[in-house]
């Protein structure tokens, strides 16, 4: 086992998850004005509708995507009759589609970012560093999949597999030892994943947190008392 | 019956001479920062034009206010909850910077810094939110004043629906008024039914509508939802904005700044007592030009024992049931019927009402070129258009707007009698279904419009209320500070054990509650 894997693997994910929980919750109870999507909309909307909602609706597929993916148990999948190169053909095809989808998104996005002067002017640093972030890894998570149709098997995406559900579980060493023998790039993306997290709550990736879902179930008005 | 009451303004066009005081007070104190240099919580347009931002009037094109669907249940215009969600990442109704106008300041040191030149040097346009020069600067705040731009692109103004508007591009048949323009403060608001985080609320005392700058996430469903578009998106804070009616003024029984700066005195603020259990049967009805009237039948009489029985089981307090019996706001809106709500058809139930504007009509008539109606002229021929008018105030129905001008030239040619020729004359008044006291209240408020006639407010009995603890905890605070260095946090627990300076564990004085 090698000493980069262990901090990378075994100790990087519980330091990025402590500092995504812990980060966002001191946030939110100390700095809530600053909890915002931050939306630019008003300032630039040219393609505006396009770009947002490829790149949105493509990142929260992939988000589950991965979610699921990753964390369903083998015994399920089994139970269900898929074996492990179905799943990965249906990873690979899923991936494709909706990172080719938030791709185009976020494509639009940086350039309108970067170039735009209105955008450019009034973004933060932590703005465009955190797009760049997102685009640097959305590419390299598009990059495993030719890596990935080399090898039909699924015997790598169980290793995965097995890597996120003993980080899940407490059991770091096991994952240490799941994650060694995958290539390099599989390797950088679970890292920059993990740095995302690390990221969260210092960008205006904590409007995530607040997505409105109990909208629909609100009276439409709302009337405070002293 | 729920009763609640109300802060509601009322604006007397006919007086307003367009001088934009309210605007520039309400600017310095409220607006003048980073992100929000192009918006004005109080603007004053110049009609007909289409106004800022440009054709806010037009919902076909912006979607803001309510729908009644085939169902008689109303939604926001721009969509459902769901529909609403689905365009949260992208809204396509949201007005853009330049449909306000692209704010800008000077290179004023350049004037001072410039090197020698045969060329006086000038101080050319940047724009404040780029930092880039502006070239040309094609549209700003007021581009309209007092008929600017060609008639062809200000007879866009929605309020020209079923109006012959070709003749009054004419320079003999113009016409003009000045409409300044606030946050309605709505009874319905379609602003708070937009926003998916619920930071935009009604004050349950005083009607006023405010948004909770640390619960609003910025998702902007509030700036399309508004049909006045009087939500403003700060780009700086990424949260929106809007007028506040200046809470911390009416609390302490002051009138708004814009209200106290009017050099025109064409202000009016008062108290309005409502049954909130009509809010949703009001904006549902049918007929588009029946809401005016749906409006007033919400508004309870302050002076029948039924109602004040009523508000004083709600817990209104009773400086406010005086209030209201003095409102001028009532009396104008409700008495008198000269005061309309803007744009009704909207179905939002609006607060802020305006006083039509009469227009040259007296020289004409006495020349025998208009028909008169005994001795008040028709006001078929002034020189604004009744349907005009109609159309801003009453979702087109002359009836009462026609009414209500009568009654303002009643008003004159009854005082002009009694002053002038010592007559009383009861007959105009008769035509008018008017009373000598209520004419003669009508020229006191509208004529000499003294301060305590135009500002009845009551002040707010905050030492009563329980978030009062603010007012605790700021006496035993840490008084004034940098950074977030004793704020406690806006949840109610403390993340790191601390107590909060600003609750009290003591139960509060409920004075006005107690008896039932």
């Amino acid at each position: 086992m090698n000493y980069l894997d262990a901090l990378l693997f075994g100790v990087y994910p519980y330091l990025a998850g402590t500092v995504f929980l812990v980060g966002s919750l001191i946030r939110f109870d100390r700095d809530q004005f600053t909890w915002k999507a931050h939306s630019s909309q008003m300032l630039s909307n040219k393609n505006m509708w396009l770009a947002s909602n490829l790149f949105h609706v493509g990142i929260i597929l992939l988000f589950f995507g991965h979610f699921f993916g990753m964390l369903t148990p083998p015994e399920i999948l089994h139970a269900l009759g898929v074996s492990a190169g179905a799943k990965q053909v249906l990873a690979v095809v899923a991936g494709s589609i909706f990172g080719l989808m938030c791709f185009t998104g976020l494509t639009m996005l940086v350039k309108r970012r970067l170039t735009d002067p209105r955008i450019r002017a009034t973004s933060s640093k932590m703005d465009i560093f955190i797009l760049l972030l997102l685009y640097t890894q959305l590419i390299l998570g598009l990059l495993t999949v030719p890596v990935s149709l080399t090898h039909l098997d699924g015997h790598n995406m169980l290793l995965l597999m097995q890597w996120a559900r003993n980080v899940v579980t407490f059991d770091p060493m096991e994952a240490v030892a799941a994650i060694g023998p995958l290539g390099f790039l599989f390797k950088l993306h679970i890292t920059l994943g993990l740095t995302v997290f690390l990221v969260f709550p210092f960008s205006r990736l904590v409007h995530i947190w607040s997505a409105p879902v109990t909208y629909p179930a609100r009276p439409y008005q709302v009337v405070r008392q002293r | 019956m729920k009763v609640r009451a109300q802060i509601a303004m009322v604006l007397n066009l006919d007086k307003c001479i367009g001088c934009h005081t309210c605007s520039v007070t309400c600017k310095n104190v409220w607006t003048s920062r980073d992100g929000m240099e192009y918006a004005w919580f109080n603007n004053v347009e110049t009609k007909p034009g289409i106004g800022y931002p440009k054709n806010w009037e037009n919902q076909k094109q912006w979607n803001g206010g309510w729908k009644r669907g085939k169902d008689g249940k109303i939604e926001p215009k721009q969509g459902g909850k769901l529909r609403l969600l689905s365009n949260i990442f992208a809204n396509p109704d949201l007005p853009a910077i330049d449909d306000y106008y692209e704010p800008w300041d000077y290179d004023y040191a350049h004037l001072q810094n410039a090197p020698e030149s045969k060329a006086m040097p000038v101080a050319r346009p940047r724009s404040a939110i780029s930092g880039e020069r502006m070239e040309k600067i094609h549209w700003g705040p007021n581009w309209e004043e007092i008929l600017g731009t060609e008639f062809a692109k200000r007879s866009k103004d929605y309020n020209f629906e079923n109006v012959q508007k070709e003749i009054y591009g004419e320079f003999e048949h113009t016409f003009m008024m000045y409409l300044p323009r606030l946050c309605e403060h709505c009874l319905n608001p379609a602003c708070v039914a937009s926003c998916p985080s619920g930071a935009i609320y009604k004050r349950e005392e005083d009607g006023i509508v405010l948004i909770d700058q640390d619960k609003c996430r910025g998702w902007r469903m509030c700036v399309s939802g508004c049909p006045y578009k009087k939500i403003y998106f700060n780009w700086n804070t990424g949260k929106s904005e809007k007028c506040i009616f200046c809470y911390p003024r009416i609390e302490a029984g002051q009138p708004t700044v814009c209200s106290e700066t009017c050099v025109g005195r064409i202000r009016y603020l008062g108290v309005l007592l409502y049954d909130a259990d009509k809010i949703e049967q009001a904006a549902s009805v049918v007929d588009e030009k029946s809401l005016y009237q749906a409006q007033l039948d919400m508004f309870l009489d302050p002076f029948s024992p039924m109602v004040q029985a009523e508000a004083r089981k709600a817990g209104i307090p009773e400086a406010w049931l005086k209030a209201a019996q003095d409102s001028p706001v009532y009396k104008m809106a409700i008495d008198w019927k000269i005061a309309f709500p803007l744009h009704p058809e909207y179905r939002t139930l609006p607060m802020v009402w305006y006083v039509p504007a009469l227009s040259p009509i007296q020289a004409r008539a006495e020349s025998g070129q208009i028909g008169m109606n005994g001795i008040i002229p028709d006001v078929g021929s002034l020189r604004i258009p009744l349907q005009y008018l109609a159309n801003l105030l009453t979702a087109g129905d002359e009836k009462p707007v026609k009414l209500a001008l009568e009654r303002m030239l009643a008003m004159r040619a009854y005082m002009r009698a009694k002053t002038v020729d010592g007559e009383i004359r009861d007959d105009v008044l008769k035509a008018v279904n008017l009373r000598i006291d209520q004419v003669e209240a009508m020229y006191r408020y509208l004529a000499i419009a003294n301060y305590e006639d135009r500002f009845v407010i009551p002040s707010s009995h905050r030492e009563y209320a329980s978030a009062t603890y603010d007012a605790f905890g700021e006496r035993g605070g840490c008084g004034f500070s940098f950074g977030n260095n004793c704020s406690p946090g806006t949840e109610k627990t403390n993340l790191f054990g601390g107590k909060k300076i600003n609750i009290r564990r003591a139960a509060p004085i409920r004075a006005d509650r107690e008896k039932d």
